[in-house]
């Protein structure tokens, strides 16, 4: 996790985002979720067998609520975010499992009618907002265009929309910035416009797949506040998905570790930074810089590499890299999958016992994390 | 934006001076003068008749200073014997006599009128082609057309030409032989006169058009902001036309510059086919009659219009995409 190193105001401290998000609705039970998956699997067909980037995925984001996805590159947060849309390719993907959103099944829906949602009621906005945005017409126009699109409206109420929304997401001089292109915009107003274009249609869900990674920190702080308010002011449900712990907790309610294209841990985002119970999390937490405790702590970066999709390996998929596999009795890591055990949205999908996983936290981790 | 203009017109001006220098040396060299003189004095010639076919000619005077009395006439005008040939003028044809700037602006009609049919012909089914394979890409209508357009950009003109005057006039009876007439004539006559020669230069030049558009909106399809546009709800046409096809415009425009260069100096091989007289059949004649004058129209004219056609072209870039500046 070395891309956290650049982040200073991201420790896992939980002290801002207490503060920050206190009036965020409740969490419900989950089983009338706003949106809801179920057992996602998403396998892609290729050259060299069928790769399983998503195998068993289980989460709900709730109305007013964040949830965060965080994970290595290649453990299946983007793609999870592209199915819920509808824009995997089609042609060589299977899915299986359940997306509810609002009541309907998104997977089993024909494009023409997903068209209708995307943008309108489930919007997104991408990493790089360079390369998101068509370089050949201008910010105001991409913005109107989904505005024209789904609320039919005329070229000059989208175009007075358009402006409104940078307004909104605090750029200068809307009136005039609405007829510039991207590459006329730095990287933190491109992001402010990508923000602007996918909250145009006032959507119920924003899905954010990496929105700050390539941003500078300073900026990526800005970007952070802005989605923050924007959520308080409009009430949407954001899946915000990240490699950076940071950011997450500076962002989410709700945390879900995934790995290898399941969830490992789950909880809320004291639960799972303050007191993480997966020797992923665990990993994933000690390899961060500390910049309030002892500089002198090292880092323990996760060793080993993330398994190829393509052939993962048997029983927990994270074992060949897990410290803990023996702690366990006999082969269990080995042969069989653990299964993440929900309650009361608290889970990890570990075969350690409760006792050892909360001995080694505290004698083991939580001195790495000062 | 005019700084970029003025500097590409003085550009133009200096290449065709370079190019004009070129083939007038060229002609020169490989004893063009001879071949004009022994034309002119015919079977007969005596040394003394010889000197005055080339005194007449204006062969006698050094080779530059025949040179700059070309490029100064062009816009000064002047006379020879005893015609005055006013600008544009490009001298009188060693051949027959005539004013070399009415011959081509006589020729260039037919020409242009090639073109332009057949650009609007390949531009249309070519790019139509293409944006359809790369909507079906990987399906059976993709694998129809880019067959399509390979099979028929690998037919020869001189093979395809001769091929539909067969079928179309001579067995079917659809059309009459192709023929010139005037556009302000007669336009139905001169759209159905010049069909089977737009039908041949469209089916060679489509297949370009074709294998472009396609590859390049499958790249364009698979930048990163076609998947914002789909994540932003937008209609398959949306996406495609007004989003892809924008993306691939640029290349298309670049060889269409270069397509209309080579056609507007004459497509040497439709004209010939189809008894066409245009500019290509003109350049044809001047070679083989040694005819300067005429040559140096010819190319100068063919020069023109590929640079000025490219021209065009360095200002589309700006107008397709904004990111591109002139200068």
């Amino acid at each position: 996790m070395a891309a956290s190193t650049d982040t200073t105001a991201d420790q896992p401290t939980g002290k801002a985002e207490t503060a920050k998000k206190a009036g965020a609705p409740a969490r419900s039970d989950g089983s009338d979720a706003f949106l809801s998956v179920r057992d996602l699997r998403v396998h892609f067909s290729t050259d060299d067998g069928v790769v399983k980037a998503v195998d068993g995925l289980s989460f709900d984001v709730e109305k007013g609520r964040t949830l965060g996805i965080v994970g290595e590159s290649g453990s299946g947060k983007s793609v999870s975010s592209l199915t819920i849309l509808g824009l995997h390719n089609r042609e060589k993907t299977k899915i299986e499992g359940e997306i509810r959103f609002d009541g309907r099944e998104l997977i089993t829906m024909p494009e023409r009618k997903l068209r209708d949602l995307r943008g309108r009621r489930i919007s997104m906005i991408f990493q790089d907002p360079l390369t998101a945005l068509s370089p050949f017409y201008t910010v105001g126009e991409q913005i109107a265009e989904s505005y024209r699109r789904h609320l039919g409206a005329n070229r000059s109420d989208a175009h007075a929309r358009a402006i409104e929304m940078l307004d909104r997401v605090g750029i200068p001089n809307p009136k005039t910035r609405v007829n510039d292109y991207p590459h006329h915009f730095s990287g933190g107003m491109r992001q402010r416009a990508m923000i602007a274009m996918s909250l145009v249609c006032d959507p119920d869900l924003l899905i954010a797949d990496e929105p700050t990674t390539a941003l500078d920190v300073t900026v990526q702080a800005q970007i952070l506040d802005l989605l923050r308010d924007l959520q308080d002011e409009f009430g949407t449900a954001i899946l915000f998905i990240t490699h950076d712990l940071g950011v997450i907790a500076q962002m989410a309610h709700d945390v879900l570790v995934m790995y290898a294209g399941r969830s490992v841990e789950k909880g809320t985002v004291r639960e799972v930074l303050k007191n993480p119970r997966h020797p992923y999390t665990w990993g994933l937490l000690s390899s961060m810089p500390n910049l309030s405790g002892d500089v002198d702590v090292p880092l323990r970066p996760v060793r080993g590499t993330p398994p190829s999709l393509l052939a993962p390996p048997p029983g927990c998929p994270f074992h060949p890299r897990c410290d803990y596999a023996d702690v366990v009795g006999g082969e269990r890591c080995r042969t069989e999958p653990p299964l993440l055990a929900l309650s009361e949205g608290r889970g990890t999908a570990c075969h350690l016992s409760a006792e050892d996983k909360q001995r080694i936290f505290i004698d083991d981790v939580r001195p790495l994390l000062g | 934006m005019l700084r970029f203009l003025v500097r590409r017109l003085l550009g133009v001006a200096a290449i065709l001076l370079v190019v004009s220098l070129i083939t007038f040396y060229l002609f020169f060299a490989a004893s063009g003068e001879d071949s004009v003189v022994r034309l002119s004095c015919g079977k007969n010639c005596t040394p003394e008749m010889r000197e005055t076919v080339r005194h007449n000619l204006g062969l006698t005077k050094p080779l530059l200073e025949q040179y700059w009395i070309f490029i100064s006439g062009i816009f000064a005008g002047r006379n020879i014997g005893e015609k005055t040939c006013n600008f544009p003028c490009l001298g009188y044809s060693f051949a027959n006599n005539q004013n070399v700037s009415h011959t081509v602006a006589d020729r260039f009609p037919t020409t242009v009128s090639l073109a332009i049919g057949a650009v609007v012909l390949f531009m249309t089914l070519g790019i139509g082609l293409g944006i359809l394979a790369a909507m079906r890409r990987g399906k059976k209508t993709d694998k129809v057309a880019t067959g399509f357009a390979l099979l028929s950009g690998s037919a020869p003109i001189y093979v395809l030409g001769p091929l539909f005057i067969y079928l179309f006039v001579q067995q079917l009876g659809w059309m009459d032989r192709p023929q010139y007439h005037q556009f302000t004539d007669d336009p139905f006559q001169w759209a159905s006169g010049l069909l089977l020669p737009w039908i041949c230069l469209m089916t060679i030049h489509m297949a370009m058009y074709v294998r472009l558009t396609r590859s390049t909106m499958v790249d364009v399809l698979s930048e990163d902001y076609v998947r914002t546009l789909k994540a932003k709800g937008l209609s398959g046409r949306s996406v495609y036309i007004k989003h892809a096809f924008r993306g691939a415009l640029s290349p298309i425009v670049t060889v269409l510059g270069v397509d209309i260069g080579v056609l507007m100096s004459g497509t040497i091989i439709t004209e010939s086919t189809f008894s066409l007289h245009g500019i290509g059949m003109l350049a044809v004649t001047s070679v083989t009659d040694s005819d300067l004058p005429m040559m140096m129209g010819v190319v100068v004219i063919a020069a023109s219009f590929t640079m000025l056609a490219n021209l065009v072209v360095d200002l589309l870039y700006a107008v397709i995409d904004p990111r591109v500046r002139l200068s």
